[in-house]
């Protein structure tokens, strides 16, 4: 299998895969960081959101050899000590008590911390328009809570 | 490079990365901790271990659960972890006399065996710490984690305790606490999950690693019952990561290095299906079949007075028919199961509600005692009823046998998950009242036409063709009808159909909650108002109705192109009211703007989870009556992920507002009363709005 190098969470790994294999599964089987979760496969759920290069991005379209240099976010490495969820969105999700199931909170705390580093306080509109994660759970009043608290503690 | 190196990797991502729910801790390693019951280990560590004995799918039981026992502990909450309890006769749910999580269940089932753990627990350390003062008990008393000398205000902390403690014996029946004296139990109380779930530790099924693992996918038939008749894996093994190919019961198996080469190797596969009977079999002509039923008498679930000469006089009538379809459970986390079959033993890590059925089929597949079989529960990615089935565990295990004892994780991609569900039942239902001169009715009767769940899951509860849970909230409607007759048909269809979310509640409520509303058009009578005038025998019902109401504004203008409808319904021993604000526009597009919900649960543990509850509940059956169907066509489902069987988004969220009935009756259920009244209480606001009712769900567009 072709060999690739992918930065996550500052640190390079080599990985031996198939090239059309998406980032989510080389994450979850080959680097074993499963808080990137599988939703759907079709990019429509958000449960797999990463950052990449800085932006949203759902991993599990996205193949390995798309990747290239861009550095890789996941949520083990959003917030600096990897045991403690320092992130101010991670913090506001705490406040908040957002999750129930907690399977898709990965990627909804992944596109709203992308999100915040592009509007600073967002409107409810710019919310609805960015936080397109599905939750099974319901959890969207709280999550939309949890996004202006994270807005107003920056 | 294969999934074991990244172990040694894995300081890029913290010690914690493998490690499951709990790190041991060094005085739990040192000392046997205080164990005196099985949900309760005390370290000399201080730590308070609850063990949770029922599945955590969102609903908040893996910290409502600990709340119960802690209160009567007088523990110290910032002290309590929790572990998944294996699957052991000591976890039986007593409502249900098996270990499983369902019928939203868990606090009514917990709320005295786990208080009364607590409270024996407790007077045991307290009698600890009067042998080592050397002073009577009874000048003692339990606070925060620490037993004191009431007296002389000496202290000794659990963990000082624990050792000592552990030597003597347990009070069989300790009195329990006044409520009014709760100052954990009933207080709004921060889930122990959340953090675990906010940095990616919290570990679901899928998560599951093992030494050796090898991930599977299968193929399963696209026709309901179908069989292999035969499969070639030539292109499958050539794909780079296969490792094996096996047939099991549900179809192919192709075992793989991960998820994506095992993937691309089902999907290599040439099988040809004997599909089976189930391939005539398509949504028309289950319509057609219900209807059919529907004109054919039913086996009486409920009959009072004189139904059929009570209509003959009745001043008006009122007659509808309600059709709704199958819906898929659609967990966040895609069914998955991870089994490992050895000739000395069987282990099982899964995301299950059902721990006994899992260790039972590990048993008969592996060949091996029960005793012999470890289940481990895993978080669940979502519940729903979807992961008390026992087929995703089966396949596992089915795998890992065929595959020579290897450990097997199988993954379901969502097409799998979607297309091959136990789906909330289709079903008809056709209903008449007879009104009289005062427009109230003298006369209902309700024709509940549906496949029957129990009479696959558990056939003996199904007596002379009753199912009594596909006519619950059907029979026991809460209107004071003199005559009155509900009856059933079951009606199977081929397709499978299964636990959902409040079940047949989800359809009963909607036929009831819209039919009595077409009565109040009929009878020209406000619905609120109509309601409450036919509530005398049901004074919670009427409580949360009124309540709701209030707090909606009922009888006040709503905002400008808004409307408002109504929908009161009982399940789960919960009573739960809601009233929706809905505009359509001209293009007949529906939007749910806010919410109002009145829930009257009894005594309850965690009130912040009652609102969450709630809410999800609302999401849940909002989701469906907008645009919830699994279809059928030539016995295969027709949706396939989430374009086209498509979730509510955070842009189409109505505002929730949620109000607990303060009460002393006993606990009701909370995971599921929330479902059955969104529905009918969307309907009869777009007929508030346009004067059109919605007799068949989903809604869609109103045209």
């Amino acid at each position: 299998m072709p060999s690739f190098t992918v930065t996550v969470n500052g640190r390079p790994h080599v990985v031996n895969v198939a090239a059309d294999t998406p980032l989510l599964w080389v994450l979850r089987d080959n680097l074993g960081l499963t808080g990137t979760k599988f939703g759907c496969g079709i990019a429509a759920c958000g449960a797999c959101t990463v950052h990449l290069d800085g932006e949203a991005t759902r991993s599990c379209v996205l193949p390995i050899s798309a990747v290239g240099t861009a550095p890789v976010t996941t949520i083990e490495g959003l917030s600096p000590a990897a045991t403690s969820a320092s992130h101010r969105v991670q913090k506001a999700w705490i406040a908040e008590d957002v999750p129930q199931c907690g399977y898709c909170q990965s990627g909804q705390i992944m596109a709203a911390a992308a999100l915040l580093t592009k509007a600073a306080d967002p409107s409810d509109a710019q919310i609805d328009e960015a936080m397109t994660n599905i939750c099974r759970c319901g959890t969207y009043q709280r999550i939309r809570s949890a996004v202006h608290r994270a807005a107003k503690e920056a | 490079m294969e999934r074991r190196a990244f172990l040694q990797t894995a300081g890029t991502v913290g010690a914690g990365l493998v490690i499951g729910f709990r790190i041991p801790t060094r005085g739990e390693q040192d000392a046997p901790p205080f164990a005196p019951n099985a949900w309760l280990r005390i370290g000399t560590d201080d730590s308070v271990l609850v063990v949770v004995d029922r599945s955590e799918m969102g609903q908040g039981v893996a910290t409502a659960l600990p709340m119960l026992l802690a209160e009567e502990l007088e523990a110290d909450w910032t002290k309590v972890q929790i572990e998944f309890a294996p699957a052991d006769k000591a976890y039986i749910n007593p409502l249900f006399g098996l270990q499983g999580t369902g019928g939203s269940s868990s606090v009514r089932a917990a709320w005295t065996p786990l208080r009364k753990a607590g409270a024996a627990a407790r007077e045991v350390l307290i009698a600890a710490a009067a042998q080592r003062w050397a002073v009577k008990a009874t000048e003692c008393h339990a606070e925060r984690g620490a037993v004191v000398h009431t007296k002389t205000k000496r202290r000794l902390r659990y963990g000082q305790l624990a050792a000592r403690a552990a030597t003597l014996p347990v009070p069989a029946d300790v009195p329990l606490k006044d409520r009014k004296d709760w100052h954990i139990a009933g207080k709004p109380t921060k889930r122990l999950d959340t953090p675990s779930k906010t940095n990616g530790r919290a570990k679901f099924g899928i998560d599951t690693w093992v030494p050796g693992l090898r991930i599977a996918v299968v193929a399963r038939s696209p026709v309901f019952g179908g069989k292999v008749k035969s499969f070639d894996a030539t292109a499958a093994k050539k794909i780079e990561g296969v490792r094996d190919v096996v047939q099991i019961s549900s179809g192919v198996a192709v075992v793989g290095s991960g998820y994506w080469p095992a993937k691309l190797g089902r999907d290599a596969l040439k099988i040809e299906w004997d599909e089976g009977p189930v391939a005539a079999v398509s949504s028309a002509s289950i319509s057609q079949l219900f209807a059919e039923r529907a004109g054919q008498p039913g086996v009486v679930a409920k009959h009072a007075g004189d139904p059929e000469g009570a209509l003959g006089g009745a001043a008006t009538k009122v007659e509808a028919d309600y059709e709704m379809p199958f819906l898929a459970h659609t967990t966040m986390e895609p069914m998955n199961a991870t089994a490992h079959v050895r000739p000395d033993g069987v282990d099982i890590w899964a995301p299950t509600q059902f721990q006994q059925g899992a260790q039972g089929i590990g048993a008969a597949i592996g060949g091996v005692p029960p005793e012999q079989v470890k289940v481990h529960t895993t978080y669940l990615g979502g519940g729903f009823g979807r992961r008390f089935e026992l087929d995703f565990i089966q396949e596992a295990l089915e795998t890992s046998k065929a595959a020579g004892g290897v450990p097997v994780k199988v993954i379901w991609s969502r097409e799998d998950d979607i297309q091959h569900a136990q789906y909330r039942p289709a079903n008809f239902h056709r209903m008449r009242a007879g009104l009289g001169a005062d427009g109230k009715p003298v006369v209902w009767t309700h024709r509940i036409v549906a496949p029957s769940i129990m009479s696959r899951v558990f056939p003996n509860m199904v007596q002379n063709g009753l199912d009594g849970e596909a006519v619950e909230g059907g029979a026991e409607m809460p209107y004071a009808v003199p005559n009155l007759h509900v009856d059933y048909q079951l009606t199977d269809t081929g397709i499978p159909v299964g636990f959902w979310r409040s079940v047949n509640n989800s359809y009963n409520g909607f036929a009831v909650e819209t039919f009595v509303d077409e009565c109040a058009a009929a009878a020209k009578a406000d619905p609120f108002e109509y309601r409450r005038g036919l509530l005398t025998n049901a004074p919670r019902h009427l409580g949360v109705l009124e309540l709701a109401a209030a707090k909606a504004g009922w009888g006040t203008p709503p905002p400008a192109g808004r409307s408002r409808g109504i929908a009161v319904f009982k399940s789960f021993e919960t009573f739960v009211a809601q009233v929706a604000e809905v505009s359509v526009s001209p293009a007949g597009e529906v939007r749910v703007h806010r919410v109002v919900c009145a829930v009257d649960c009894g005594q309850y543990v965690n009130p912040d989870t009652i609102e969450a509850q709630m809410q999800g509940g609302i999401v849940f059956g909002l989701t469906a009556a907008l645009r919830g169907a699994i279809t059928i066509d030539k016995g295969r489902v027709q949706q396939s992920n989430f374009n086209d069987y498509e979730m509510l988004h955070m842009a189409e969220m109505p505002v929730v507002e949620v109000y607990i009935v303060p009460s002393a009756e006993a606990p009701g259920g909370i995971g599921e009363p929330g479902t059955p009244p969104i529905a009918p209480a969307v309907c009869n606001a777009i007929f508030a709005a346009t004067g059109k009712r919605i007799r068949k769900l989903p809604i869609g567009t109103v045209t």
